[in-house]
């Protein structure tokens, strides 16, 4: 399905631009007494060292899904993984016995989730939620992890960090407890970082803040990036590749410039023309039509086909596979190169459209 | 028109984030401190846990929640009452304790369909005497028939189970509506008032009260029992108004000038009775036991009234001779009490979506 | 915390007021001579009334005489049955007796509600959840009077487990089974608050937090899903605790224990109504100070209350 090359040897993860985490054809449903929800239907992507992919979708794409997949904790039942592999260091964590597993977990692929103020454990200070780490992966006693809390709240710049370890999460803003949550998740110095929209729950200028956070960060190092998020806006500056989910599938994977710049799928084009632009002003934004499928009763044919403006009448039947549209990018759309002929000439305004968005978040 | 301040102002009423954070706990922390889900008649614990109202979201299969919200076929959006109805149609922990309810009615009603024997035609020289053709049960120790005396027994316990309940219900919910709804002080007053009661245990208050009456009808038992046994229906109540009059449609219907009977009883009551219902049917049963447990120490319904504590009570001094005469009776009352938590926890299953 | 136990205390009084002068209401506000039904059918001689009302301050208001009673109560002076016994002495010797059963009760519910709670918390839906269920609603049906003879018949006087009646000296070991029959109705709502509680728990997001965090499935489950579990099931034990005290009443009548319960019992039984009275406001006291602990406890336990 997807470009990756399954390649069976252990590699070294520290080595830059290897593939760190592999992904591939996962299938995830939830069996629900509505019936069965095919939430991620064959996904595939990969992750190198030190490179930031960001998963893009509505809610319901099967994002958040997929990255609790990766991790192991999909809520089981009724989310049952039914198909595929999911290889870090190239060994398949699904069938890890969960001894090992543990050890890969926090320690190696650590994730940040979305709401930080039920993630946290309520009735610990968050001090001793960070020493946590410390004290069970590396037997860190009580009080040095104290200390070591302390410097990891410093390192995430949460201000008098010192004084504030011994505080419980509800005695933080939300943006304090997102970077208490990034503390816990790179305490350990992980090779993967799953960030499941790390700033939905954040006010637009805390937003830019915690992405800063994870940018600085990660400037220098080789953790590998999974950003999973709806916002179009959020993804622009930080990621290096973007793969965009539609009903549990990926629907186009590109570098993060020709996604911007030449989207080649329907959905990436009409996501971003729903972006509200300063150079479009007085004109009426553009809105996808119709709702995403239900996940029991995903479409024929291409998902995409009933709310898709050029549609034809082989969508409704046959199901796009991800087309190579180059070694970088692939779209699942049987009229791909219609979509990107006709973006083509936009390029420039594709640029502005990132300007706004950085200037939304600023 | 009384001010209707925010819940948190007043203090110890439960903020909209904290409420809206983990109903569970938050109901917990809400109310008067932490014995809001503690009851008087010690139908405690999950019995009193809080519904979600109906606003609340339904799911919590993250990021499918659009999945698990369609409704099999039709596709329609089903509404809390009729998806917990479509529910327990075919659930026979519901169907079955409502038919053996609705048989006890009819016995409590019709008591002679069932046996042509007068309860209180009594002989001492059958006492204690085993089953013979037409006393299946046998006779008890003052020589009365315990089939017939168990099947008159029965009107007794319905009788005051029903009553309690309904006056339970309309004091409880009317005080904890308005405590809701109105919040500030009119919250605080009725809050200590209902601490008042909730402090008196059901079955001591109950006695205490009882004895200063020679002549306890069924009428002082049950206005004994809703005098003591309203508080937890009014906690409930409170707690469900509060986390529904803060919902986006109450106070999109404010906005456009309801007046405050209007949004409690269109509004908020229709979307906030959920718990209150279940809690009342599972007290139905907790009454029952109640009512026995005060006649069986003899102060509750008098010797002249058939009813299933009294012959208990009777029979305890033969235990080791003749069980049966206890065991017949408590049979009974264990069933009927069984029955009415078993359709209360079948509808509270049936409601709360977090349980699914 | 500190202005959080001041709060709690300050509400205590007005409730402490409200439901003493609510007992104190609910046995003197009955229409009639309250003097008639204390002699029963026999004539109360003139002297003896005049003494009583002498005694009770019968000539005074009610609410003068509530705060009689009040004084009464603060002094711990409860007055006298009509045996002439000091109701307090009545008190010392039954109190140990009934805290005793009440703390064997409360253990055997710790010791089977919470695990067995947990167990099925964490197995939702199972057979053992289902079971459990099931097996604590039987429990729930069944009034304490009716399991407390079925368990004397039963288990001691046919199978000879324990003793069906409890000795002068009340041994601890004779107490185990009544210890059990007064303790099984909270067994059962333990198992079920708890089950409630860890299942709810188990789907929160900071339990797939510590999964996440590489923690074992022990140290996710004790350290983060059952300490958080506990808080509900530690309010119930509080105000569990009072509802024994009183709870005691038909256990103790069942396997004639001299404690609270069974005292109060015969003072029913007898129409000594002082007694009564002194021991339904003395519990109801255990009771509010049990749940004033346990508001103290469960701050202690969430650290989000005491800001609340």
């Amino acid at each position: 399905m997807t470009t990756s090359v399954r390649i069976d040897t252990p590699r070294d993860p520290s080595q830059p631009g290897h593939a760190l985490l592999e992904v591939e054809n996962l299938h995830v449903e939830f069996r629900t007494r509505d019936g069965v929800a095919k939430a991620v239907n064959g996904v595939s992507y990969e992750l190198r060292a030190g490179k930031t992919l960001a998963i893009l979708g509505e809610s319901g794409s099967g994002k958040s899904v997929s990255a609790q997949a990766v991790m192991g904790i999909l809520d089981s039942p009724p989310g049952f993984i039914t198909e595929g592999q999911i290889r870090f260091d190239g060994r398949d964590l699904l069938t890890m016995p969960e001894k090992e597993l543990r050890q890969i977990r926090g320690e190696r692929i650590s994730m940040v989730f979305q709401d930080a103020l039920s993630a946290l454990n309520p009735v610990y200070t968050v001090g001793w939620q960070i020493a946590e780490m410390f004290r069970v992966h590396r037997g860190t006693s009580r009080k040095d992890g104290m200390i070591k809390a302390a410097e990891l709240m410093d390192r995430v710049q949460i201000p008098a960090a010192k004084s504030r370890v011994k505080d419980y999460p509800h005695e933080f803003s939300g943006g304090m407890r997102q970077r208490i949550m990034v503390a816990i998740a790179i305490a350990l110095d992980p090779d993967v970082l799953i960030a499941d929209e790390p700033t939905t729950a954040l006010d637009v200028t805390v937003q830019a803040q915690i992405m800063a956070l994870f940018a600085d960060l990660l400037r220098d190092s080789n953790t590998g990036l999974i950003l999973i998020t709806h916002d179009l806006g959020v993804v622009a500056d930080v990621a290096d590749e973007i793969a965009v989910m539609y009903a549990g599938r990926i629907v186009e994977h590109a570098p993060v410039a020709d996604i911007y710049a030449r989207p080649a799928h329907p959905y990436t084009q009409g996501l971003l023309a729903s972006i509200p632009r300063v150079d479009r002003k007085g004109q009426n934004l553009y809105a996808i039509n119709g709702l995403p499928p239900t996940l029991t009763r995903i479409p024929k044919g291409c998902s995409f086909n009933p709310r898709c403006d050029r549609v034809q009448d082989n969508c409704r039947v046959d199901e796009p596979p991800l087309f190579d549209i180059d070694s970088t990018r692939a779209s699942a759309c049987h009229y791909w190169e219609d979509v990107l002929a006709e973006t083509a000439p936009s390029a420039s305004s594709a640029q502005s459209a990132g300007t706004v968005q950085g200037d939304s978040r600023g | 028109m009384p001010d209707r301040s925010a819940p948190s102002d007043s203090p110890d009423a439960p903020s909209n984030s904290q409420a809206s954070q983990k109903s569970q706990t938050s109901e917990t922390r809400s109310g008067q401190g932490v014995t809001t889900q503690q009851s008087g008649i010690r139908p405690t614990g999950d019995f009193a846990t809080p519904i979600l109202p109906a606003a609340a979201p339904a799911r919590d299969i993250r990021d499918t929640s659009d999945a698990g919200d369609i409704s099999g076929s039709t596709g329609k959006p089903r509404s809390l009452f009729t998806d917990a109805l479509y529910d327990l149609r075919r659930k026979p922990l519901f169907i079955i304790p409502l038919a053996v309810i609705l048989f006890l009615a009819i016995v409590a009603i019709f008591p002679s369909l069932f046996t042509s024997v007068d309860p209180r035609f009594c002989q001492l020289s059958d006492a204690a005497k085993g089953p013979i053709k037409g006393h299946i049960f046998g006779f008890d120790r003052q020589g009365c028939d315990t089939f017939s005396r168990t099947v008159h027994g029965t009107r007794a316990s319905l009788e005051v189970g029903l009553l309690v309940t309904v006056g339970a219900v309309l004091l409880g919910a009317a005080v904890g509506a308005l405590a809701g709804f109105y919040g500030g002080l009119v919250d605080s007053v009725l809050s200590r008032v209902t601490d008042v009661f909730f402090a008196l245990p059901l079955l001591l208050g109950a006695i205490v009260f009882l004895s200063n009456f020679q002549k306890r009808t069924v009428f002082v038992v049950a206005f004994a029992l809703i005098v003591l046994g309203w508080t937890q229906i009014a906690r409930i109540m409170r707690g469900s108004v509060i986390g529904v009059k803060d919902a986006d449609y109450v106070l999109a219907a404010r906005a456009l000038g309801a007046k405050d009977s209007r949004l409690l009883f269109r509004h908020v009551l229709p979307n906030a009775i959920a718990p209150v219902i279940v809690v009342a049917t599972i007290s139905l049963g907790i009454f029952i036991v109640a009512e026995a447990t005060l006649s069986y120490l003899g102060i509750g319904l008098p010797p002249t009234t058939v009813s299933w504590g009294g012959d208990i009570n009777n029979a305890t001094a033969a235990l080791r001779t003749t069980p049966r005469i206890l065991l017949i009776p408590a049979g009974a009352l264990s069933i009927t009490v069984l029955s009415f938590i078993l359709l209360g926890e079948a509808v509270r299953e049936a409601l709360d979506p977090r349980l699914r | 915390m500190g202005r959080y136990v001041a709060r709690r205390l300050l509400q205590m009084i007005p409730v402490f007021i409200g439901s003493t002068l609510l007992i104190f209401l609910l046995v003197n506000l009955t229409p009639g001579d309250p003097l008639l039904n204390l002699a029963g059918p026999r004539a109360l001689d003139p002297n003896v009334r005049a003494q009583l009302t002498e005694q009770f301050h019968l000539d005074r208001n009610v609410f003068i005489q509530y705060l009689y009673f009040m004084k009464g109560v603060v002094t711990l002076d409860f007055g006298t049955t009509f045996s002439g016994r000091p109701v307090i002495d009545i008190m010392k010797a039954a109190f140990p007796i009934t805290i005793r059963l009440a703390f064997l009760a409360l253990a055997f519910e710790m010791l089977i509600g919470l695990p067995a709670g947990l167990i099925a918390g964490l197995r939702r839906g199972k057979l053992f959840d289902s079971t459990s269920l099931f097996a604590s609603l039987i429990v729930i049906a069944i009034p304490v009077f009716v399991l407390g003879f079925v368990v004397q018949l039963f288990l001691a006087i046919k199978l000879g487990f324990g003793s069906p009646t409890v000795g002068v000296t009340t041994p601890w070991k004779d107490l185990v089974l009544p210890a059990v029959v007064l303790g099984s109705l909270s067994v059962a709502y333990i198992l079920r608050l708890t089950r409630t509680s860890v299942a709810e728990n188990a789907r929160s997001d900071y339990v797939r937090t510590a999964t996440a965090k590489g923690l074992g499935r022990g140290r996710v489950v004790t350290v983060h899903l059952l300490r958080n579990s506990l808080i509900p099931v530690v309010t119930f034990l509080g105000a569990d605790l009072g509802a024994l005290m009183g709870g005691a009443i038909v256990t103790e009548g069942i396997f004639n224990i001299k404690g609270v319960g069974g005292t109060l019992f015969l003072s029913i039984t007898r129409g000594e109504t002082a007694t009564v009275v002194s021991i339904v406001t003395v519990l109801v006291l255990v009771f509010l100070i049990a749940n004033l602990l346990v508001d103290l406890l469960y701050a202690v336990l969430d650290p989000r209350i005491r800001y609340a």
